[in-house]
C-alpha cells in the first residue's frame, strides 16, 4: 500500500512538490525577509533562523495532515482503493498503518526540502541538524495518525475544514513556529505545551540552529504517546467504519 | 483435513447479521462444493451484499459458523484471501495507474514480485482481451474493459475460489456475453465460482446451482432447471397492452391457467398451451408472448412482484 501511494506520487510529483514545498518556502522568504528586517533577534538567534527552523516543523505537520485527511479520504471513500486492497490478504489495520507511514514519509520529504534550502541559505548550524530528521518523521507519524483517525469518522471533505481550522491552524500559530511562546498569555502557553507541535519545535529548532536541546526525553515521550494513541485510534475507528 | 471437508469450499451454518434490531441475514446455512458455480439471487436489500462481505471476512457475523477454503472466518480471513479472487461491484481499479500497473500493484498486495506478475501479465491481458491496452489509462477504458480488467485482477493470485458481486451490472450485451464466456471457461477449468446477480438469465446460463434470498433468508436452492420445474408450470403466456384487460375478463375463466397480474400485463402459467393459444389467436391485434418458464418466474413467485426500494 505504501508502495502504491509512492508510485502514484511519482506520477504527480511536480504538482505535489509545489504544494508541499513551495508554500512553506514562500512563507519563509516573505516573513523571513519582511519581518526579519523589523525584528532583530529572538532568543539569541536571527529571526530568519528562528522562522526557518519553525517552518521545517510546520511543513511536516501540514504535509502529514493533508495526506492523512483529503488524500486518504479520497482513497478510502471516493476511489474505493481501500475496498479493493482489503479483498487482497491485507487487513484494515494494514491499510491504515501503511497510510500513516506514507503520510510520515511525505512529511519527512517536504521538511527535508525546507531544511535543504535553509542549509543553502547558511541557516543550518551543521551536520547535527540531520538528527532533526527522525524527529520530523516521528511528527509525521503523529499528525498522520491523528489525520487518519479524523478521516475514519469523516462523512465528507467538509469535516477536514473543521479539523484544519479548529486544530491544525491554532497549532500552527501557537506552537512557537512564527514567534516565541513567551509572547502569549500563560493559559495559552499551557495549552500549547500539551499539544504535539510545540514539542516538535522544541526538539528541532535547537538541532537546526545549533543550540542545546532541553529535556529531549520529555518531548520525545510526549510525541510518542500522541503517535501511539492516535495510531491505535485510527485503526480502531477505521475498523468500526469498514468492518461493520 | 478429510476428503469431504476438502470438497466443501464454503460451509455456513446458522449465519446471522443484525444491525441493532434490524436483521439483515437471518440464520442462513449453505454449502458450496469445489468446482461448482453457485449463484445468490435476491432483490435489492435481500442481504446478498452483507452475506458476500461476511464470506470475505469484512463483516463479522453476529452469530453462526463460517469456514471458507478450510479457514474459520473472520478469524483467518487474511490467510483465506491469499487463495481468493474478488470482482467487486464497483471495480475499485486504481485510476492513477495504467492497465498493467494496476495488475502489478495489486500483485504486490499478494506479495508477488514484479517479475512474478510480469510472467502472468500476458496471459491475464489476453484473457481480458486487453493486450492492446496494456499501457492505457483506466479512465480511457469502457465499462466492459474495466470489468474485464477487474476479473483479470481477481485471477492474479491463481485463486481457488472466485467471488463476483453483480459481475455484469451496467454492461452492454456484447460486454456481458464476453464476461459470461470467460466465466464459463473458468468454470470448465474447475474454478469454484460464487456470484450474486439479479439478472436471472445470467444465473440460468452460468450457475450449476442457485439460491434465492429475500429478507435475510434463503428461500430455496437447486439447479435452475429443478427450481423452475418445482415452482412453475412449463408454459408461460404474457399478454400486455390496452386490450389485455378486456381479453382477460372475457377468456380467463375458459383457459383455466394460473394467472398473475402486474400493472397492465397479465401472466398465465399452464401445462398444456393449446387452449391458451387457440383463445389468443382468435383475438386479432392482441400483443402476447408465449415462452417456456424461466428462473425469473421462480424469482418473482418466491420474492413477490412488489418493488423493493419504493
Amino acid at each position: 500500500m505504501w508502495r502504491r501511494n509512492a508510485l502514484v506520487w511519482r506520477k504527480l510529483a511536480l504538482g505535489s512538490l509545489i504544494g508541499n514545498f513551495g508554500e512553506p518556502l514562500l512563507y519563509l522568504l516573505a516573513l523571513g525577509y519582511g519581518l526579519g528586517a523589523l525584528i532583530d533577534e529572538i532568543d539569541g538567534i536571527p529571526y530568519l533562523h528562528f522562522l526557518a527552523s519553525g517552518i521545517v516543523c510546520s511543513s511536516a505537520m501540514m504535509t502529514a495532515s493533508f495526506e492523512g485527511t483529503y488524500s486518504a479520504f479520497s482513497r478510502m471513500a471516493v476511489q474505493r482503493t481501500w475496498d479493493g486492497v482489503t479483498t487482497a490478504p491485507l487487513s484494515v489495520a494494514d491499510v491504515v498503518s501503511a497510510e500513516i507511514i506514507w503520510a510520515a514519509s511525505k512529511a519527512l520529504l517536504s521538511a527535508s526540502a525546507i531544511l535543504l534550502v535553509a542549509a543553502l541559505m547558511a541557516i543550518v548550524s551543521g551536520p547535527r541538524a540531520l538528527l532533526a530528521l527522525p524527529v520530523l518523521f516521528l511528527s509525521g507519524i503523529t499528525f498522520g495518525a491523528l489525520a487518519l483517525a479524523i478521516t475514519a469518522i469523516a462523512r465528507s471533505y467538509d469535516c477536514f475544514l473543521f479539523y484544519t481550522t479548529l486544530f491544525i491552524t491554532p497549532l500552527l500559530l501557537l506552537s512557537g513556529v512564527f514567534f516565541p511562546l513567551s509572547q502569549v498569555p500563560p493559559a495559552v502557553q499551557v495549552l500549547a505545551a500539551v499539544m504535539p507541535l510545540s514539542h516538535v519545535v522544541a526538539l528541532v529548532r535547537p538541532l537546526v540552529v545549533g543550540q542545546s536541546v532541553n529535556a529531549p526525553i520529555v518531548h520525545l515521550a510526549v510525541l510518542m504517546c500522541y503517535a501511539a494513541v492516535a495510531w491505535l485510534a485510527a485503526i480502531y475507528l477505521a475498523q468500526r467504519r469498514l468492518s461493520a | 483435513m478429510t476428503a469431504t471437508e476438502n470438497a466443501t469450499v464454503i460451509n455456513a451454518s446458522a449465519l446471522s447479521k443484525h444491525y441493532g434490531s434490524v436483521v439483515v441475514v437471518d440464520a442462513v446455512s449453505f454449502q458450496v462444493q469445489r468446482g461448482e458455480c453457485w449463484g445468490l439471487l435476491g432483490p435489492n436489500g435481500a442481504g446478498k451484499t452483507t452475506l458476500l462481505r461476511m464470506l470475505l471476512g469484512k463483516t463479522p457475523p453476529t452469530s453462526g459458523k463460517l469456514t471458507v477454503l478450510g479457514n474459520v472466518i473472520p478469524q483467518q480471513a487474511t490467510t483465506m484471501r491469499q487463495r481468493l479472487g474478488v470482482v467487486p461491484q464497483l471495480d475499485a481499479l486504481d485510476p492513477d495507474f495504467t492497465v498493467a500497473e494496476n495488475l502489478r500493484v495489486f500483485g504486490g498486495y499478494f506479495g508477488l514480485s514484479r517479475e512474478q506478475v510480469d510472467q502472468r501479465l500476458p496471459r491475464l491481458l489476453d484473457f481480458a482481451a486487453l493486450r492492446a491496452r496494456e499501457h492505457a489509462a483506466i479512465s480511457t477504458l469502457s465499462g466492459g474493459m474495466q470489468r474485464r480488467l477487474s476479473l483479470s485482477r481477481a485471477l492474479l493470485n491463481d485463486p481457488e475460489l472466485l467471488l463476483l458481486d453483480e459481475p455484469t451490472t451496467g454492461l452492454d450485451p456484447q460486454a456481458r456475453q464476453l464476461i459470461w464466456q470467460r466465466l464459463r471457461t473458468l468454470g470448465q477449468q474447475g474454478l469454484t465460482i460464487v456470484l450474486t446477480t439479479h439478472y436471472m438469465e445470467e444465473a440460468e446460463r452460468l450457475c450449476d446451482r442457485v439460491t434465492v434470498m429475500d429478507e435475510g433468508r434463503l428461500l430455496d436452492c437447486g439447479s435452475p432447471a429443478a427450481l423452475i420445474s418445482k415452482h412453475i408450470e412449463p408454459q408461460v403466456f404474457e399478454i400486455y397492452g390496452a386490450q389485455a384487460q378486456v381479453w382477460h375478463l372475457q377468456h380467463a375463466c375458459t383457459v383455466a391457467a394460473r394467472h398473475e397480474q402486474a400493472g397492465e400485463s397479465h401472466f398465465y402459467y399452464c401445462h398444456d398451451p393449446a387452449p391458451m393459444l387457440r383463445a389468443l389467436q382468435a383475438t386479432p391485434n392482441l400483443r402476447f408472448l408465449h415462452r417456456p418458464a424461466n428462473l425469473e418466474d421462480v424469482f418473482v413467485k418466491l420474492t413477490g412482484r412488489d418493488l423493493r426500494d419504493a
